[in-house]
């Protein structure tokens, strides 16, 4: 398509449509009316289209629609995800699926969680030039670039802090000029926090002890043979933890909790 | 958008009714949770009790069985292939277990075989992790809490959830692998939300009767995904795998073992036989079907497909009259209709409300009850709030949440829904949502045992796909523990069953001609209905009339 064909016709194709609530957006350079509620992805099957790549959870989790757009009396390129992010008129859109990312390959039981890890597995962590693309690319607002920088410093635990909403849509390191790849990076330091360096949950052992010695296999086995009227006796008398308790709550009958 | 005035001025009825309420919360009065009997009678406005909604199955193992008229209708479909013009010697993989799937279930079982010795192979339609899985946000149920809570109690929570229809052998087995999953995804590195001693924060759901929802902020689905699928990537030498590939069509042998599966790449069209030694289907639910023309809360690939491949390989299907309704999908602004406001809202004090702002419904009921009472105060008694689109909804008062526990509660605890509304200029921590039933679960699914597999051998189904687990209804953070716990069991069953040394036979497809003569026979018109539908089919309607190519002609289809 030439130039002067993709040109938006600005003012005339919003005074045309204005009644019927379309406004014209371009997919990969290529004009379509669509009403001005749509979210971008929404508007690419108004125009027709039946997606397979691009398209996952429709609900802002999965990372599947990272899409990038522009105007064209801007010089900037915007991010978003497609099922997120309502159509403007005149959107130049092109939607960014996949991007290709190399990921490390590790054990994470035996890493160490620190720095050097990361710096091993992602040499190129230092290559960031600290522009801050990676920041604005991002449709969860992440401030990617200061994790980033945490995992510079080998603080693995701001990362994993700092990461958390990732969807590992991509954006970021779609337009990295240092050609990292954050998210993937961001997903070690998490794992490495969550499995070195965050407090145990020491009651899980405890749980799962209980659970191995077969304490409760009796009282299930016998819960398994009541019939419908009794079960539902036992059901209907349980105590229930008020919403408000704390920690500290216990209910008053001991009977088939963990213990000691 | 953000409100519109008219909503602005209904919401004042919260704004006034709420110092009293909080009130009544900080002091822990309820409105009174329904009786059994009262229960049962407000079930009548479940879309499950709707007949017209339902047709019988006249085929297969449960001919006779009344489900949704859309299950019914892929049912009742030919296989997309013409098993006569499948040349099954030509293999083009051969893997010890396919996992068709990968979601939460498909990648613990890929996980869990390979630990146990076998090569993988994963199939599934989209990327690895796509699922529903990763929008599970509330949490995953697991009783792991010291001097309060055991299996024994969520073994009754799960049962009393599933009007005691659930099958008590799998639920036993769910309860107890419970604190033992919690430990796996630990080690994994998942980041649950704890306290500084390590302790698992945990709060209530729909129908627990200890606080036992274990969880990740409000993404706890996504956090326990993106770990499993970066361990399996962990392995490609033993775990292989195909995306935007998916099963259509199981392979038995002479025997009636499972002995692969007909592949489908969705870009090149082609479609491929594998050779395996067991089979795990993972593939999920159903949502995308629209029951009831009901919004849905699921994923993009939620279509049942595992479903239909299971039975017409001759597997039951159990629980499927039954749906689950999720109460709180917004319904307001237009572009996040369906979404899934995560129950853990009510459970951390949120009230449900009426449109002069009045509690009608105690806000943790199990789910089908709560959907149910929703639904009366809508259409029988006029009660619900109208929205701009012509639909209808209640209150769900997130502002409580801060005014009880402290503000910043809702942006620390759900910080995925605020950034969410506040795009849409909502701030929920000030602002209620709108909220409606949304289609939520296939509550039940093929038949299995405990340890996963079905009566086909060398065939296994965990999470969604299978039924029983849940009964007629399933509990807040009971999904998220069952496609671990039996995701996880599947594996190592399937890597057993091949230790075992079972020889698989020649691969026929003699099962579908099978199923395509009996449709014929019960005299079912298929026109060109197919099946698995693999993707929904939302594109423009108008543009799809001007589609006019009949198919294959010349160079462009």
């Amino acid at each position: 398509m030439s130039k002067t064909e993709s040109k938006p016709k600005k003012a005339v194709s919003r005074v045309k449509k204005k009644d019927e609530g379309l406004v014209p957006i371009f997919v990969m350079g290529k004009r379509y009316d669509v009403p001005d509620t749509l979210t971008i992805q929404k508007a690419l099957e108004y125009a027709g289209y039946q997606l397979v790549r691009g398209c996952g959870c429709r609900g802002g989790i999965c990372g599947a629609c990272g899409t990038v757009y522009r105007f064209p009396d801007s010089y900037r390129v915007e991010v978003g995800l497609a099922c997120q992010t309502v159509v403007k008129p005149d959107m130049y859109i092109a939607q960014i699926p996949f991007f290709p990312g190399n990921k490390a390959v590790y054990d994470i039981e035996n890493l160490d969680p620190t720095g050097a890890t990361v710096a091993a597995l992602y040499p190129e962590i230092f290559k960031c030039v600290g522009c801050g693309t990676c920041t604005r690319s991002c449709p969860m607002d992440i401030d990617v670039l200061n994790y980033v920088s945490k995992a510079i410093q080998g603080d693995i635990a701001a990362v994993a802090e700092g990461s958390f909403d990732c969807v590992m849509c991509g954006l970021c390191a779609a337009r990295c000029p240092a050609e990292e790849v954050q998210y993937n990076f961001a997903i070690l330091a998490r794992r490495l926090y969550a499995r070195h360096l965050a407090p145990k949950a020491v009651h899980l052992v405890q749980a799962v002890a209980n659970v191995e010695n077969g304490k409760y296999d009796q009282a299930l086995e016998e819960l398994k043979k009541l019939s419908t009227e009794d079960l539902a006796k036992i059901y209907k008398s349980l105590e229930h933890e008020p919403d408000m308790a704390d920690e500290a709550w216990t209910p008053k009958e001991k009977i088939q909790i963990y213990e000691d | 958008m953000p409100y519109t005035p008219e909503l602005n001025e209904l919401i004042k009825n919260v704004e006034k009714t709420r110092p009293a309420r909080v009130e009544r919360k900080r002091k822990g009065e309820e409105f009174p949770a329904m009786s059994l009997q009262e229960r049962k009678d407000i079930l009548k406005f479940h879309p499950d009790f709707k007949e017209e909604g339902r047709s019988e199955i006249k085929v297969g193992p449960n001919t006779g069985y009344r489900i949704a008229n859309e299950m019914v209708s892929l049912i009742h479909a030919k296989s997309r292939l013409d098993p006569d013009a499948v040349d099954l010697n030509k293999v083009d993989f051969e893997t010890d277990v396919l996992v068709v799937g990968g979601g939460g279930a498909g990648a613990s079982a890929a996980l869990l075989a390979r630990e146990n010795g076998a090569k993988v192979l994963i199939a599934t339609k989209l990327r690895l992790g796509d699922a529903n899985t990763v929008m599970a946000e509330g949490g995953i149920q697991a009783a792991t809490k010291y001097k309060k809570d055991s299996p024994y109690y969520h073994y009754l929570d799960a049962m009393g959830g599933g009007h005691f229809k659930n099958d008590p052998d799998l639920v036993k087995t769910l309860v107890l692998e419970a604190p033992k999953v919690m430990a796996w995804l630990e080690k994994q590195g998942t980041m649950f939300s704890k306290f500084d001693d390590g302790l698992l924060k945990a709060m209530h759901g729909g129908g627990t009767s200890r606080k036992r929802m274990h969880y990740a902020g409000d993404i706890t689905g996504a956090e326990i995904m993106r770990t499993l699928r970066d361990e399996v990537k962990n392995h490609p030498e033993d775990i292989d795998v195909l995306e935007f590939t998916t099963a259509v069509e199981l392979l038995l042998d002479e025997n009636g073992a499972c002995t692969g599966a007909v592949l489908y790449n969705l870009e090149t069209e082609e479609y491929f036989i594998v050779r395996a030694k067991a089979t795990i289907l993972a593939t999920g639910g159903s949502g995308r079907l629209h029951i009831q023309d009901f919004m849905t809360t699921n994923h993009y690939g939620a279509t049942g497909d595992g479903l239909i491949l299971g039975y017409r390989a001759g597997v039951p299907l159990k629980f499927l009259h039954t749906v689950q309704y999720h109460p709180t999908g917004a319904v307001f602004p237009e572009q996040a209709e369906g979404l899934l406001i995560t129950e853990k809202f009510r459970g951390a004090g949120a009230h449900v409300l009426n449109v002069d702002g009045e509690q009608f419904v105690f806000e943790r009921e199990p789910r089908d009850v709560e959907s149910s009472a929703i639904i009366r105060e809508c259409l029988e008694r006029g009660k619900g709030v109208p929205t701009p689109t012509g639909k209808m909804g209640v209150w769900l008062d997130s502002p409580m949440i801060d005014i009880l526990q402290g503000e910043g509660t809702v942006r620390k605890e759900f910080p995925g829904k605020w950034i969410l509304f506040k795009r849409y200029g909502i701030d929920i921590t000030k602002e209620p949502m709108l909220i409606y039933p949304t289609l939520h679960y296939q509550n039940g699914g093929l038949e299995i045992k405990p340890n996963s597999e079905t009566r086909v051998p060398g065939l296994y189904a965990a999470g969604e796909v299978s039924g029983g687990i849940h009964g007629e209804n399933r509990l807040m953070g009971n999904s998220l523990l069952d496609v671990v716990v039996f995701g996880r069991i599947a594996g190592c069953a399937a890597a057993d069953y091949i230790k075992t040394g079972a020889e698989a036979g020649k691969p026929t497809l003699d099962h579908v001609r099978a199923y395509h003569k009996a449709l014929e026979e019960a005299g079912i018109s298929v026109d060109n209905r197919v099946a698995p539908m693999i993707l929904p089919d939302y594109s423009n309607p108008e543009v799809r009339k001007k589609q006019l190519t009949t198919a294959y002609h010349g160079t462009l289809r």
